[in-house]
């Protein structure tokens, strides 16, 4: 690339925090025309924020804007929404579809900027009353398209499309406008067959020849060496590594990803060995319908009394484990506990079973929001257990007792140091690192025998996370409780597992011991995705 | 929720209050006293207007109660309410019909509308956990096909007893049955208090009582907990093992059945029953009596009905009087159309409890 | 593919089905309703022919808000009332015959503005729960109409004409007559034809052409940038917001483009009604435009002019012969009455359920897909 012109986008020392939460350190990235860099990094290195400050996402500016500049063509420009963004150039194609279903992939394409026709109404009414000219549309839905390289039917419904082709509606949309520069692609290639992410990375070239700048976002990081010019490593908010696409391979880049400081890496191995332990669970051929975390063909054996690591990327299928087996999405396959079957798509079953799980979506799922503590750590305990009642007429009357309910509430706020005024108050009220240990004190006061821990620590500062990792350590060896945590925090796995498996394509890639190196199970992480 | 809070901090003693009281209760509960303070000076007398606010609570109490069950499950507010009364129509129509009289008319009006109660209540339940998310539409319109459907069977049930049926044909069920003689007044003479032009349909009060109750301790068992729970969060309650269907229902059965027994109670006070097109709209003011009580779509208590209905009952019972004399126009309906709806209206827009 | 492409064939029919299935149920009613009424044909025919001048504009007002995703727009009865209160001023000034109806719809036109923009804005407040929230407004706003029609008209809205005040000095009286409007435009291009075996039909020639030129409009509207953003914004609301639509400001305009439709065609009805029941007119009249067009075919989400057109005839000629055959069965003619109410209702009812349950088969559907893709990964 000849630097002649001067680079197209300039972003110097990029700053941006969370309501003091920093998510990314001092970030500068140059990109040229016609340049393909690729970006990678596991989920939460900052990717996705670094690419909304860019885009001008409402999401950034609502919580406090970014630090540092951004620069195109040499000028300092201030995003307010994304439009402005798109005014200047730049183009995304994110991950979730963003699609008319019912519309054909011309209006789509074309959707809120049509070509349109002055009539008599719309001289009186305003130019919304316009009508649209479809011939036109349909010669500028046709370029897109030919621009793209990959040919779509331009009058096919959305929603009977496959997937891949709705992946290149939405680029041929952004493809579509005639100020295109740099078109950000945040994982395109995940919902594609094989046949299909090849023709994009060979549209993706074609682009970079008539000199649009691409941002690439992918896991798949044989595609990023195929296609970038440009590798950018991010990690924990820091860009930790650019290299140039042929100076780098695989197995470097993983590195990159998942390196931590070589004193944060000592893994906490105790070398408690379950090898010769029951099999407390077993799961076979598991499939699970959970939207956006879709498991396939998952087989799994839990030891009695370790604590097992479930990893993986975002979207792989980690998440839907659990949820699966739980009953709380639609799902199939085996489970048997104890040498017993355990039904599938019945929460009831698996709780009678004395498995909990702590599910990673505490607003909606976790908790009752508008309800009390007492009634948060109770409830479950009371319903599957009959714990907590008072039984008048001989067990006919279960009645509340709010004494033994206080109680309980009042145990788990002083053994889990749950900041909150009272066991009254709201649990929408909480902080989210207190609200996650409420979800704990929930799944204890279960009295479970298999605890399942869903992102334990998600979006809660580190204070907290050491508490909510210690609580649970405590729990398992001082109650022999069988525990598996998913997570999307390698580090957090290796601290607080004995083994750990790693999901990738909706598969179990491998189980590896926790006291494995970062890479070792980095390279399991990347090993199938999708 | 950060910005909220900080807001409420902000916020005065005074506006504190109205948040917690809800700033429309506030106006109505504000109109109505201003409406007793004036009626003496319109020349109403007060002990009457007071009697008749109570007398009217005793009647409708019980409807409106049957708002809370499904509420408390989440299937928002009972529109359906008319296919609950047309069970208690169907135990009052027999009850005459076999020959009670008296006081156990109203006790086997009750007893038979029972079993009608259970079964509508069941495929209503049904449906409605069919349709999850789109409850208050389709209740309302359940509610009026019923109602049009039970006109047609009130001209065909082979009805006999002359008291009911229409004089000359010899069949088919009167628009209005006198209860003189079966259950008219039964509960409010039952120890009632009269003091001059002041009286208390104590028996009424007691029944409303007992049902109310009855509720309150359904609420604070296993079974009611879990009620809550499911309308709180019903994905919450999945995850902890309730079958969240289950619940729905038992809820949806439990209000059609207190809407069976609430139209027994407001008959025996009226003095009649009403058949045909009269159930249809009977939904609406003890849908708005409940909200002016300070519940919303997902949650209600014993004290937002009885708040609710006495300060229903008392603009419905006031405005004509009071309005009569001030300005000798007759404003009452339209008031009370404006006020009950606009409070509905209310309910519906407001955010915090659109979660679907 | 083959098996792909065979699924997606009985979809296909599944969905023609259930879309056929009301209108089908209707022709059978009628089918069994019509020799028992002892109708002529003769009368049948000039009803329904009548009875579609009368009502197709009122139901066309309905097609935009379906359009826009907002559902079955109960809303129109706001319309309904601002054409009310035009015709009133209008017979009250005696200005008669076409120019009174041109008027009446004029000034109908900034009132049906105001009650659209109010629905409008409230039902924005309650997305997801537009149907019921239109529901209550046509009440509410009900209540506000006899607010002005029964105490403010003569008394602070000038009214002269004893004729249709109430005695009492102000408000407007039950029934307002439109004598010396009665079907001017249905008979302003007089017509009669004569069908062999049906004998002669009156034709209401202009009020045909005004339905014509509205659908024609329709036609037209669906394919401006407004028609266009409103499909749109009727299918995905957070798409539309992403990609600059106004969401807010459509869905409004498409509200108060379908009340000043209804306001229209309220004047249209009432007209050839000849008389005005001031407080019970516009009352049902939604319930009656939605159940019709629903008996055409038409669901909550989708609808089109020819539901409009095969639903005013299912459902009037369902209307006109259900009491008579009703009569002949049990010998009480209330029976009937009763039974085309119900019916009205239950129509409704049926495609709400079918809406609400057929969002629900679409999320299965996924699952089913997944267990396919293991077994066939299994071998």
């Amino acid at each position: 690339m000849s630097n002649e012109k001067g680079p197209l986008l300039e972003m110097r020392n990029i700053r941006k925090d969370f309501f003091g939460n920093q998510v990314l350190t001092d970030i500068n990235l140059t990109l040229h025309e016609g340049e393909v860099i690729g970006l990678v990094g596991e989920n939460g290195a900052g990717k996705s924020t670094l690419m909304r400050i860019l885009f001008g996402a409402d999401m950034i500016r609502e919580t406090g804007g970014y630090g540092g500049e951004i620069r195109m063509d040499g000028q300092v420009v201030h995003f307010n929404s994304p439009f402005d963004a798109i005014a200047a150039g730049i183009g995304m194609v994110h991950q979730e579809f963003s699609l008319i279903p019912g519309f054909t992939t011309t209006e789509n394409i074309l959707l809120n900027r049509e070509p349109k026709k002055r009539t008599v109404l719309s001289e009186i009414f305003g130019e919304r009353l316009d009508t649209l000219n479809r011939t036109e549309m349909d010669e500028r839905a046709a370029n897109a398209i030919e621009m793209m390289g990959v040919s779509i039917d331009r009058n096919m419904i959305i929603s009977d499309m496959p997937v891949g082709h709705k992946q290149f509606t939405e680029i041929a949309r952004e493809l579509s406008k005639e100020q295109l520069k740099l078109l950000i692609l945040d994982e395109p290639t995940a919902v594609l067959t094989e046949k299909e992410a090849e023709a994009l990375l060979a549209s993706i070239r074609g682009m970079a020849e008539r000199g649009i700048a691409v941002i690439f976002i992918t896991h798949r990081l044989q595609e990023i060496l195929s296609v970038c010019d440009r590798v950018v490593v991010m990690r924990d908010g820091y860009v930790v590594n650019e290299s140039k696409a042929e100076e780098t391979d695989v197995y470097e880049i993983t590195r990159w990803m998942v390196g931590r400081d070589v004193k944060l890496t000592e893994a906490e191995d105790e070398g408690r060995s379950f090898e010769n332990a029951n099999t407390i669970l077993k799961v076979e051929k598991l499939w699970v319908d959970m939207p956006g975390e879709t498991v396939r063909n998952v087989n799994l054996e839990v030891k009695e009394g370790e604590i097992l690591g479930i990893g993986g990327l975002a979207g792989q299928g980690k998440l839907g484990i659990p949820n699966g087996i739980m009953g709380l999405y639609h799902s199939g396959g085996r489970v048997i506990f104890e040498g017993n079957e355990i039904p599938l798509n019945s929460p009831r079953k698996c709780l009678d079973s004395s498995f909990a799980f702590v599910s990673e979506d505490r607003r909606h799922v976790g908790l009752l929001l508008d309800e009390s503590l007492e009634w948060n750590i109770a409830f479950p305990a009371m319903q599957i257990h009959d714990e907590f009642l008072k039984k008048y007429l001989g067990g006919l009357v279960k009645w509340r007792d709010e004494k033994a309910i206080k109680e309980v509430t009042d145990k788990y706020i002083e053994e889990l140091a749950i900041k909150c005024t009272s066991s009254k108050q709201k649990a929408k009220e909480l902080s989210g690192g207190n609200q996650q240990k409420v979800c704990l004190a929930k799944a204890f006061a279960l009295k479970p025998r298999l605890l399942f821990v869903s992102e334990p620590t998600r979006g809660i500062d580190v204070g907290a996370k050491a508490l909510v990792l210690d609580a649970l350590k405590k729990f398992n060896r001082e109650n022999g409780i069988t525990i598996v945590i998913i997570s999307s925090e390698l580090e957090e796995l290796r601290q607080s597992c004995d083994r750990i498996a790693m999901v990738s394509g909706g598969r179990i890639a491998g189980i590896l011991p926790a006291s494995s190196t970062l890479e070792e199970l980095g390279a399991l992480m990347l090993s199938q995705v999708i | 929720m950060n910005e909220k809070t900080i807001e409420k901090k902000e916020k005065g003693a005074f506006g504190k209050f109205v948040d917690s009281f809800g700033l429309p209760r506030l106006i109505i509960a504000l109109f109505l006293l201003l409406l007793l303070i004036l009626a003496p000076f319109v020349g109403a007398d007060l002990p009457t207007q007071i009697s008749n606010i109570i007398a009217r609570f005793s009647w409708n109490g019980v409807l409106v109660l049957a708002m809370v069950p499904m509420v408390h499950s989440g299937c928002g507010l009972n529109f359906g309410l008319p296919l609950g009364i047309i069970s208690g129509l169907l135990g009052a129509t027999l009850s005459i019909e076999f020959g009670f009289t008296g006081p156990v008319s109203f006790l086997m009006a009750i007893l038979i509308s029972t079993p009608f109660a259970l079964v509508f209540g069941t495929g209503y339940g049904w449906l409605l956990n069919r349709i999850k998310g789109g409850e208050m539409m389709i209740a309302t319109y359940v509610g009026f096909s019923s109602v049009s459907l039970m006109c047609m069977m009130w001209l065909i049930l082979p009805y006999k007893s002359p008291n009911m049926v229409w004089g000359m044909a010899g069949k088919g069920l009167r628009t209005t049955i006198s209860l003189e003689g079966y259950y008219d007044q039964v509960l409010a003479n039952f120890l009632a208090i009269r003091i001059g032009n002041f009286e208390i349909p104590t028996g009424t009060l007691l029944f409303f009582a007992v049902l109310a109750l009855a509720i309150w301790a359904f609420l604070h068992t296993k079974t009611g907990t879990a009620m809550t729970a499911v309308g709180s969060n019903p994905v919450f309650a999945r995850a902890a093992g309730i079958n969240v269907d289950r619940i729905r229902m038992l809820s949806v059965i439990m209000s059609t059945w207190l809407a069976a027994v609430g139209i027994l109670v407001y008959e025996q006070g009226f003095g009649f029953i009403q058949l045909y097109m009269a159930p249809f709209y009977m939904a609406l003011p003890a849908v708005s009596a409940i909200l002016i009580g300070g519940a919303s779509v997902n949650k209600a208590s014993i004290m937002n009905v009885i708040i609710g209905t006495i300060l229903f009952q008392g603009i419905v019972t006031m405005t004509p009087t009071v309005m009569n004399n001030m300005i000798h126009m007759d404003m009452s309906e339209v008031i009370r159309i404006i006020v009950s709806n606009g409070m509905i209206l209310y309910a519906l827009t407001r955010k915090t409890e659109g979660s679907r | 593919m083959n098996k792909t492409s065979k699924k997606k064939v009985n979809t296909d029919m599944g969905e023609l089905m259930r879309r056929g299935s009301v209108p089908l149920m209707f022709i059978l009613i009628c089918a069994v309703c019509i020799p028992l009424s002892g109708l002529s044909p003769n009368m049948l025919v000039n009803e329904i022919v009548t009875r579609m001048g009368r009502n197709a504009f009122l139901i066309l007002s309905l097609l935009i808000p379906i359009m826009a995703g907002m559902g079955l727009n109960f809303g129109m009865t706001l319309g309904a009332m601002a054409g009310e209160i035009g015709l009133i001023l209008v017979s009250d000034w005696q200005i008669v015959g076409i120019p009174g109806m041109v008027l009446a719809m004029i000034i109908s036109v900034p009132i049906s503005v105001l009650l659209g923009f109010f629905c409008g804005k409230i039902l924005n407040m309650a997305k997801g729960r537009e149907m019921i929230t239109s529901y209550i407004i046509s009440y509410f706003i009900n209540g506000i109409y006899q607010l002005v029609v029964l105490y403010l008209m003569g008394s602070v809205i000038p009214i002269r004409h004893t004729s249709i005040k109430l005695p009492r000095g102000y408000g407007i009286r039950n029934t307002v007559s439109l004598l010396n409007m009665r079907q001017m435009l249905d008979n302003l291009i007089p017509l009669r034809i004569t069908l062999p075996g049906v004998g002669e039909v009156k034709i209401p020639v202009m009020t045909f052409i005004v339905i014509a030129v509205l659908c024609f409009f329709i036609v037209w509207f669906r394919r401006t940038k407004l028609g266009q953003d409103m499909r749109a914004v009727g299918q995905d609301l957070g798409v539309s917001r992403d990609s600059g639509i106004n969401v807010e400001r459509t869905r409004i305009l498409s509200i108060i483009i379908s009340t000043v439709l209804a306001g229209f065609g309220m004047i249209i009805y009432l007209q050839n009604m000849g008389n005005i029941a001031t407080y019970s007119s516009h009352s049902q009249i939604g319930m009656f435009c939605i159940a019709a067009l629903l008996v055409g075919g038409a669901s909550v989400d989708k609808a089109s002019i020819g539901n409009v057109f095969l639903g005013v005839v299912l459902f009037h000629l369902m209307f006109i012969v259900a009491p008579r055959a009703g009569a002949a069965i049990t010998g009480d003619s209330m029976i009937g009455e009763y039974f085309r109410v119900f019916v009205s209702y239950a129509v409704i009812t049926v495609a709400l359920v079918m809406y609400e349950t057929n969002k629900r088969r679409a999320k299965s559907r996924e699952s089913e897909r997944l267990r396919e893709a293991q077994m066939e990964e299994e071998g």
